[in-house]
């Protein structure tokens, strides 16, 4: 236990640094218990600001919401993390990918942790981000006036899944280049911009199949292509709607039961 | 952008605005000059997301040739075999029947995946969805489609079989893929 002088000495540079202009330039407040403090906490955090500085108390239950939307939101910047870590490592050449996957496993430092971490994120996203889906459905609160919300999820779910399926790639192993072979062939049978599909308008050399892949069959071309989607395009269009989403929920309220 | 100078209503009397007159009444030079600038960028706009979509397509494909030479036609000599022997780099088995020599383009008409030839059973079988073929290529079992395709294939000058994979012919009926450019005739 600390002695009475040392708990004196403790408070005294509690104090000192709670003053020092550091301190005060970053909390514009103070942490007092009032209502006032606690709207400012909200309001004056550049990360909090987006959330609601109210809800409802029922709201609040965690039946209500099974916090499945903010379970997505927590295995997404999981993923980035775990991600930006693994890129360290991969490099997205036909030569190399499949190498530095299984330098990843067996010879990085906590590289198989951090691979399987992505990996069982990447699973559980896709669980949590339908069972928000499933959440919003059944509690009817994608009702006006949340409709707009409802269809920047329906983006997100749709952006969860095809960067889901680009990742499927990366590992360049046997079932990630035939997966996404089966995958690309049936971006083929699309109505208009399949050269297989009804009603077509393209030839197998301008279709859908041809842009995703950056060619004829899954190649080079297509895991630069998967790659870049994966790490950079895709996770940036993410945080764009995210952030949209996030916004609405605040702005057009939390959907009470009647 | 620039405008003739309109006659006024005014200085033309007492006939009705004419058309470029009337359009100056309704919309005023502020507006218009702003629609036009607009207008421009959106203009540039639409051209570069036009030009931005041709990017994504390449103009060169750094991909295998379509068209290889795959030794003599005495290198098949065994009738109701199939040969894997150009399977890894070109992605076709030569197949010899009864009268001749065929090229089969290696690739599931289902979803893309290659099958492989299993002698034992005398079909080709496909991994993904468990597509099975006969020797002819044509569909026994599984959900794919159509028959494989079979390539064009001939002898040169030097008597050394050449197959064109840009040519291809699916089709059940014989006596359209039982004679050239799908066929060789082996006397």
């Amino acid at each position: 236990m600390l002695s009475d002088a040392q708990k004196q000495k403790l408070s005294e540079i509690k104090a000192q640094v709670k003053s020092s202009q550091v301190w005060t330039s970053i909390f514009r407040h103070d942490f007092s218990d009032t209502p006032r403090t606690r709207l400012d906490r909200i309001f004056k955090n550049v990360w909090l600001h987006l959330h609601p500085v109210r809800i409802p108390r029922i709201t609040a239950r965690l039946t209500h919401t099974f916090c499945l939307g903010g379970l997505t939101f927590f295995f997404f910047i999981v993923l980035t993390v775990t991600g930006v870590l693994l890129m360290f490592y991969y490099r997205p050449t036909v030569e190399a990918a499949y190498n530095d996957m299984k330098d990843l496993e067996f010879a990085v430092t906590l590289g198989m942790f951090l691979r399987n971490l992505h990996r069982w994120s990447a699973h559980l996203m896709v669980f949590f981000v339908i069972g928000h889906m499933a959440r919003v459905f059944l509690t009817a609160s994608y009702k006006p006036p949340r409709e707009f919300n409802w269809v920047v999820g329906v983006i997100l779910l749709t952006l969860t899944l095809i960067l889901s399926f680009s990742g499927y790639l990366l590992p360049w192993d046997q079932l990630a280049i035939w997966a996404i072979t089966v995958g690309t062939n049936m971006a083929a049978a699309t109505p208009l911009m399949g050269a297989e599909g009804p009603f077509t308008i393209v030839s197998v050399d301008n279709d859908a199949r041809f842009i995703t892949l950056g060619g004829h069959f899954v190649g080079q071309a297509t895991l630069l292509r998967f790659y870049v989607l994966h790490c950079i395009a895709l996770p940036l269009a993410a945080s764009a709607f995210m952030i949209v989403h996030f916004w609405r929920v605040n702005k057009d309220g939390f959907a009470v039961p009647s | 952008m620039a405008e003739p100078a309109a006659p006024r209503p005014a200085e033309s009397g007492t006939t009705p605005a004419s058309g470029l007159a009337a359009f100056e009444q309704k919309v005023t030079r502020r507006k218009f000059i702003v629609n036009v600038g607009w207008g421009i960028i959106a203009a540039f706009g639409a051209g570069f997301a036009g030009v931005l979509n041709r990017y994504l397509f390449p103009n060169v494909l750094y991909e295998p040739v379509s068209q290889f030479k795959a030794g003599k036609p005495s290198d098949y000599p065994t009738p109701n075999s199939v040969s894997d022997k150009w399977l890894r780099e070109y992605r076709t088995w030569i197949v010899r029947d009864a009268h001749g020599i065929y090229a089969v383009w290696a690739r599931c008409t289902h979803l893309g995946c290659t099958p492989r030839w299993f002698s034992n059973e005398h079909r080709f079988r496909c991994p993904c969805h468990g597509s099975n073929y006969d020797i002819k290529a044509d569909v026994i079992a599984g959900p794919a489609p159509r028959p494989m395709n079979r390539c064009k294939i001939w002898l040169d000058d030097e008597g050394v079989i050449n197959v064109d994979k840009a040519v291809l012919l699916s089709t059940t009926n014989d006596t359209t893929r039982l004679k050239p450019p799908y066929y060789l005739q082996v006397s």
